[in-house]
């Protein structure tokens, strides 16, 4: 049940450098619980102190934003692909 | 013909065209606003005229009266349409554009007069929207209409471009457009949940390159106040990230039915597919979405002529929407 989680610029120094990861887990949330255990560093900077979605991390499954599809609780299968981005002002480059 | 007395009057009631040929499925329409056909070239031109409009009904701007500056962060269309608005009015125009934006983009600013400040590429819009913000405070006597913040964005969009769209397709079921001020979706999107519950609205957001990668850290990110005030992750139903890669090829098979638009409108597109794809095949679905302008902008892209990884790859360093 492997999906990849493409790391943003920003967050990789907390990730070892890595720009991708490959990560088992049936929903976003837990997913997310592995990345924090093998990297703690990162934990500060994708969730606040109440458990919830730093707010200007955005992550998507699929290219699909999971805040409107379950949150932490989104589904995940194998293979998935999981990007976090950045939240940014419009007019982002092409 | 008819005939207007100013060219501002040409703002608005854009027409609607049949996309369906693009959808993937029969029982899918999909239905594009030209807001290309706008005298300045761009959706914006609504938000300008609003922006203009509410400030000097607030009295912060005086129409004809000598020395008013405005200033106003912006990698194109808002300050283009910004732009034509004042120099209608006699205001000053000063735009704070990253230096990365098209050549197309400078010129037109140029054409109406603007006076252009350059913010470092690297940091995108974020970093004109820095600039512009320290600059307003160093020199309170300029006017800041900051769209990202004015309600007044929203606001042209809730009163024209909503009431537009329900009266022409009034069998919308979706209603998808990009996430940039997010003016457009909180506008649009609270007057069609206002005036016909169920019809969802998406959001498209722009595929990210250098701007993303140029943030020192997490906290340097940004939602426009108008997204929070508007309870934007309320408002929608859904929100996809659309790829560079994905938006060309969109944006040339617009071409191919036609449709000359720039590039943000094939992002619009690809996600308006992805949206027919998830409908069940018995279920009939209309969904309308926006090309937010015309394809000129964009011609030194190499958008329809050249290779598509090429594009891509010119696209990465250069801000086009």
């Amino acid at each position: 049940m492997a999906s990849t989680i493409r790391i943003p610029t920003v967050l990789r120094t907390a990730v070892g450098g890595n720009a991708t990861l490959s990560v088992e887990g049936a929903t976003i949330g837990e997913i997310l619980g592995k990345v924090v255990a093998d990297f703690p560093a990162v934990e500060a900077q994708v969730f606040n102190a109440d458990g919830s979605l730093h707010k200007f991390l955005n992550i998507y499954v699929n290219d699909d934003d999971v805040r409107y599809i379950g949150g932490l609780a989104a589904a995940t299968k194998d293979g998935d692909e999981i990007t976090l981005l950045p939240a940014v002002a419009g007019g982002a480059t092409a | 013909m008819t005939r207007y007395a100013s060219v501002l009057d040409l703002i608005g009631n854009t027409p609607v065209v049949d996309a369906s040929a693009l959808s993937p499925k029969a029982n899918v329409k999909i239905w594009v606003k030209l807001e290309g056909r706008n005298p300045a070239g761009s959706v914006k031109d609504r938000v300008a005229l609003s922006l203009v409009e509410a400030a000097e009904r607030d009295g912060i701007l005086t129409p004809g009266a000598p020395g008013q500056i405005l200033i106003e962060p912006s990698s194109g269309n808002t300050g283009i349409a910004l732009a034509m608005v004042c120099r209608m009015r006699g205001y000053h125009l000063k735009v704070v554009l990253p230096s990365n934006v098209s050549v197309e983009r400078t010129q037109l600013l140029q054409v109406w007069g603007a006076e252009i400040i350059t913010s470092p590429g690297a940091e995108g819009s974020n970093g004109a929207v820095r600039m512009a913000q320290s600059l307003a405070a160093e020199n309170p006597n300029w006017v800041f209409l900051y769209q990202y913040a004015n309600p007044a964005n929203p606001d042209a969009h809730y009163r024209t471009t909503g009431p537009e769209i329900l009266a022409d397709v009034p069998e919308i079921t979706h209603f998808i457009a990009g996430l940039g001020t997010s003016g457009t979706l909180m506008g649009v999107g609270k007057y069609l949940k206002d005036h016909k519950p169920g019809v969802q609205v998406w959001a498209i957001e722009p595929p990210s390159g250098e701007t993303v990668d140029g943030l020192r850290s997490l906290d340097d990110g940004y939602i426009p106040p108008v997204f929070t005030q508007n309870n934007g992750a309320e408002l929608l139903d859904r929100k996809v990230v659309v790829r560079p890669k994905q938006s060309i090829e969109f944006t040339r098979a617009m071409a191919e039915i036609g449709l000359f638009v720039g590039i943000s409108s094939g992002a619009i597109m690809a996600g308006a597919v992805k949206c027919a794809q998830e409908i069940p095949d018995d279920v009939e679905a209309t969904i309308v979405t926006v090309a937010c302008d015309d394809g000129w902008k964009y011609l030194s892209t190499g958008a329809w002529t050249d290779d598509v990884d090429d594009v891509v790859e010119r696209a990465k360093k250069i801000i086009y929407f």
